[in-house]
């Protein structure tokens, strides 16, 4: 406890990590290699697109190593799953939004008085703010995470200085003396006449009770809708001069105000509003999916062992997408149990087995963020880096060019992954000859598995689905009636290559019992 | 400020819903060509007339009593009722005229639109109770009185002097005056037109008076054109509410004009068509309704309307009491009147119902809870199998809105089908309506039904046929006798081609 401050304060730095603010990393400013591959990017910018955008998604391009770090922020997630909690803390952010918004519109102002009242608004918006927060954590919704508690206790001696009451206390006498300033406007022609106002009769209404007996009903509102402008043109302000002339004693009052608050934020508070956006952010987000049915779970993280298992999980950005045509979300699992490291998803095309592979990384990627992941329940591996190699969508000019880059690239994997990496590798090889690709798979699963990585490899070749004991062969199943309905579900079975045959014959009447029954004996 | 000119205790709803047999009977009476007789080229009166004479059978014999004074007066001051009618009119259609200026999202347009707007309306209230001031001690009618009485009373020479003077200050030729507050950074808000008490303070005020209560003035340069719009858009945020005020004072003045209009539209039909009636030699007099189930029908003079507008001059009447008589059947020649004369009784019906005179020298008869008819429909011949199909359906159709007291004028329903079959149809249509309390008026060819009634010879039947004179020729008059078997087309024949074309052998 540092007691050398003006105030006893317990030890909060950041709502992202525990310890001291010198203990938390430096966060990337550009996105990982494999966000693309993985649809990482959609996902960080959906949820982030109402919540900073770019300013909140550094959060989301550093992934976490250490399980307590992660620990800490699950711990988080989890007292802001109480929507009283998490609206309290939305409700902070928007008025530290527009405290901000506040601020920034000083400068467009040349009249004094007109930038003082401004000023102003900001500490009442921001008193208001850390007020309400306050009593949010206190009162109304108790956190029970060390990050919430910390700050419980942190934003609670805060509230109590003398600095803050003070600061708090004379903008309300402000706000009040001001508004009750009244004056009047004479217009005529160009001139303009500012007075005080001396109870002239309102117009509106003398002319409505003119007219009184002739009312029926409401009627039709002609007002002309006048927008709110964010800053006080010429007019205003030379009109704000008069005003200020005409009631001095307030006006001096707010002239010392501003000048004796000047720096009025609070460092660490300011910190907490932008970083806490990173949890508001991703609760939003998913909100939609749970809505519509689908789990989320918090995952028990590992990154010592490397068994892996999750239940009913899905890829995020396909499930946006079948949601918002309302059709159903197909759910997947996996598990690898020692010595298992690679699922090897083979079958018919289009049957979700890149979204499988994207789902596996999407996991374990949001997993290492700290945030609850799609699926009913998930025990994920810490990965220290995460490779993902998908097939290059523009053209290279000739085949074996484009064998070439898609061997630089592995070759790059192969070197930099490590034991505790993720691999994901997504129809490698596709465009090569079955004999070349069969043969480069083997040689790329070998290092794989002399690594001993965890990861996916998703291919058109059966054989690789028994490469060996570290391999779980994973097959995108058929509708057995209907060939042609995919059901984009993965199944850990054996890749024979057959049931998707047999249902695709059955459906032609070629299967070997209609070939009996059909050609006459 | 109530002008109750149709029913005692409620205005004219020009809007409300017809029933669903109303296109029919429209149609079937052509109560279209008896409207555009009222109109007189008014589309107005033509709406109004349309929808009163079509909502007739809602109204109570109170009601119809209280109506038939209100057009007793209007046709004895004929000109009084059309120049309020015309007033009025021009008041509306002056703010018509001006709507460009309400279109537009000034506030000092809409001000201004308001005052030249709310200017005439002065002028024409003024003008309407000058109306009741010179003529209102000749009107009779407790609607008639009481609107004048409220024009006499609302419209004083006070009153209109007042709401001049509060135009003439909106025009604000001396400049604005606003009160304010400071919103939350500073800027203007709550800006509110005041009432300026003095005009420009004397000199002399000026001089001794502390400097804050004069206030400080400043200008904005003749060239400064953002300062200009930003001085302007001041003043328009100032007289916002004073111009929403005034333009919506506008608008209930407004309704107040178009309520009269339709108050009066019906009263200004009925004299434009009582002139013209009158012009043919067409006899008018107002019935003597009573209530439903009384089982009084008795008429003289009984003509239709609408043949002789169409026919430009008066045309055969009849007289006839039907008292007593649930089902009326008429049979006879073709052309022989039977077909005018049942819409010569529908239009009676309606134009009672609706408090109108009808064109009849006398006319005594219940009002009815509700009028239906259900005519023959000439239709593509190609559809002829689908047609009887069609006349059940319509007759389904109205069943559902049929209660005991109705009247309902059939004309050669059922003829689609061979004459045994339609008789079926039309004797068993006939009789359960009869059962049921309904009045029915048959106009058919189909002798068995009519002769079968006619066997029968009950006292709530009559049986009525378009006669014909011994010489052959017919003349256009209803009279009592049972139904004949012949229709007599071959009258027509020789009518049409002469007396010396020999019948077909």
């Amino acid at each position: 406890m540092d007691n050398a401050t003006a105030h006893c304060w317990p030890s909060f730095a950041s709502i992202l990590y525990p310890g001291p603010v010198a203990a938390s990393p430096v966060f990337d400013q550009a996105a990982p290699s494999y966000f693309r591959d993985l649809h990482l990017d959609r996902i960080v910018e959906a949820a982030t697109a109402n919540h900073g955008g770019e300013d909140l998604a550094p959060f989301f391009y550093t992934p976490l190593r250490d399980p307590d770090a992660v620990a800490y922020r699950q711990e988080v997630m989890r007292d802001l799953e109480d929507g009283q909690l998490l609206e309290a803390v939305q409700a902070f952010g928007r008025r530290m939004q527009a405290m901000r918004d506040q601020l920034a519109g000083i400068d467009k102002l040349y009249c004094k008085s007109g930038k003082e009242r401004r000023f102003l608004e900001a500490v009442v918006i921001y008193c208001d703010a850390v007020g309400r927060l306050a009593q949010a954590l206190q009162i109304t919704c108790p956190p029970e995470s060390r990050g919430m508690c910390a700050l419980r206790e942190y934003v609670e001696s805060y509230v109590a200085s003398p600095a803050f009451t003070q600061l708090a206390l004379d903008a309300r006498a402000l706000v009040v003396s001001l508004a009750n300033i009244s004056y009047c406007l004479r217009i005529k022609g160009n001139s303009v006449t500012v007075r005080l106002y001396n109870g002239e009769a309102d117009y509106s209404r003398v002319v409505a009770g003119i007219f009184e007996k002739f009312r029926r009903s409401e009627g039709k509102d002609y007002r002309a809708r006048f927008g709110h402008r964010a800053t006080l043109n010429q007019v205003e302000e030379q009109i704000l001069d008069r005003v200020a002339l005409l009631f001095p004693e307030q006006f001096r009052a707010l002239e010392t105000y501003c000048a004796r608050h000047a720096d009025f934020l609070d460092e660490r508070i300011v910190r907490f509003d932008r970083e806490v956006s990173f949890y508001v952010a991703w609760l939003s987000y998913i909100r939609r999916f749970r809505a519509a049915g689908l789990d989320f779970c918090y995952p028990e993280l590992f990154a010592a062992s490397k068994e892996v298992e999750a239940d009913s999980a899905f890829d995020l950005v396909l499930a946006g997408k079948l949601l918002d045509e309302g059709r159903l979300v197909v759910r997947n699992g996996f598990a690898l149990r020692d010595p298992e490291r690679l699922l090897v998803v083979s079958g018919p095309n289009q049957g979700g087995k890149t979204t499988f592979a994207r789902m596996f990384g999407q996991l374990h990627y949001l997993a290492s963020l700290g945030c609850p992941v799609p699926g009913r329940k998930a025990r994920l591996f810490l990965f220290d880096r995460l490779f993902t190699h998908f097939e290059k969508e523009e053209d290279v000019a000739s085949l074996r060019g484009k064998l070439k880059d898609d061997l630089v690239r592995i070759r790059t994997i192969l070197d930099q992954a490590t034991p505790d990496s993720l691999v994901v590798m997504n129809e490698v090889f596709a465009s090569t000859t079955a004999r070349d690709a069969l043969y480069l798979s083997r040689r790329v699963m070998g290092t794989l598995s002399a690594l001993d990585a965890l990861g996916v490899y998703v291919t058109f070749l059966t054989e690789l689905s028994m490469f060996d004991a570290k391999t779980v062969s994973m097959v995108g199943a058929v509708d057995p009636d209907d060939p042609a309905i995919r059901t984009f579900r993965i199944e850990r079975r054996a890749a024979d290559g057959l049931a998707y045959a047999q249902a695709i014959a059955r459906k032609h009447r070629v299967t070997g019992e209609w070939l009996r029954r059909r050609i006459p004996s | 400020m109530k002008a109750r000119l149709m029913h005692p205790d409620r205005n004219f709803d020009p809007q409300r819903l017809l029933p669903d047999h109303a296109p029919d009977l429209q149609r079937d009476l052509a109560l279209d060509a008896l409207a555009r007789a009222m109109a007189a080229n008014d589309e107005f009166v033509f709406e109004v007339a349309r929808k009163a004479l079509l909502l007739g059978t809602t109204l109570d014999i109170d009601t119809v009593v209280y109506r038939q004074e209100i057009v007793r007066d209007a046709i004895a001051h004929p000109q009084v009722a059309r120049r309020c009618y015309v007033l009025v009119t021009e008041a509306i259609e002056g703010k018509r005229k001006s709507h460009w200026a309400f279109s537009s999202n000034y506030p000092s347009s809409i001000l201004h639109g308001a005052i030249d707007v709310l200017t005439m309306f002065v002028d024409i209230l003024r003008k309407l109770r000058g109306e009741a001031d010179t003529q209102g001690a000749g009107f009779g009618s407790r609607g008639f009185r009481a609107l004048f009485a409220m024009l006499q009373a609302e419209f004083t020479d006070d009153y209109l002097a007042q709401v001049s003077a509060c135009l003439s200050t909106l025009k604000l030729d001396g400049g604005v005056q606003l009160s304010a507050q400071l919103g939350s950074g500073n800027e203007g808000k709550g800006y509110t037109l005041r009432e300026v008490k003095y005009s420009d303070s004397h000199w002399m005020d000026r001089l001794f008076s502390r400097r804050t209560a004069a206030g400080y003035t400043f200008r904005i340069a003749d060239r400064d054109e953002a300062g200009a719009r930003a001085l302007s858009d001041l003043r328009h945020r100032g007289i916002n509410d004073a111009a929403n005020a005034l333009a919506q004072s506008m608008d209930h003045i407004l309704a107040f004009f178009e309520m009269l209009r339709t108050e009066l539209a019906f009263h200004v039909g009925c004299v434009n068509l009582h002139e013209r009636l009158a012009a043919l030699g067409v006899p008018t007099c107002f019935p003597q309704p009573s209530p439903t189930g009384m089982g009084k029908l008795r008429f003289e003079n009984l003509s239709d309307p609408c043949l002789a507008l169409s026919m430009g001059g008066a045309v055969v009447g009849n007289a006839l009491d039907l008292g007593g008589k649930r089902l009326t059947i008429v049979t006879g020649a073709n052309q022989g009147g039977k077909s005018s004369f049942l819409r010569s009784l529908g239009l009676a019906q309606a134009m009672m119902q609706s408090g109108m005179y009808v064109a009849a020298s006398s006319f005594a008869g219940d009002l009815c809870a509700g009028l239906f008819t259900h005519y023959r429909r000439e239709e593509d011949p190609a559809m002829r199998g689908g047609r009887l199909d069609e006349e059940l359906q319509r007759l389904s159709a109205m069943v559902n809105e049929l209660a005991p007291g109705a009247m309902i004028l059939f004309n050669e329903s059922f003829a689609s089908t061979n004459e045994r079959e339609g008789s079926e149809i039309a004797t068993e249509t006939a009789g359960a309506l009869r059962d049921r309390g309904i009045r029915v008026f048959f106009v058919t060819h189909l002798y068995g039904f009519a002769h079968g009634f006619f066997a029968e010879g009950a006292e709530d039947v009559a049986c009525l046929r378009a006669e014909r004179l011994p010489d052959g020729r017919r003349s256009f008059r209803i009279v009592v006798g049972p139904p004949l078997e012949t229709s007599h087309g071959e009258d027509v024949y020789r009518e049409v081609f002469g007396d010396h074309a020999a019948a077909p052998p």
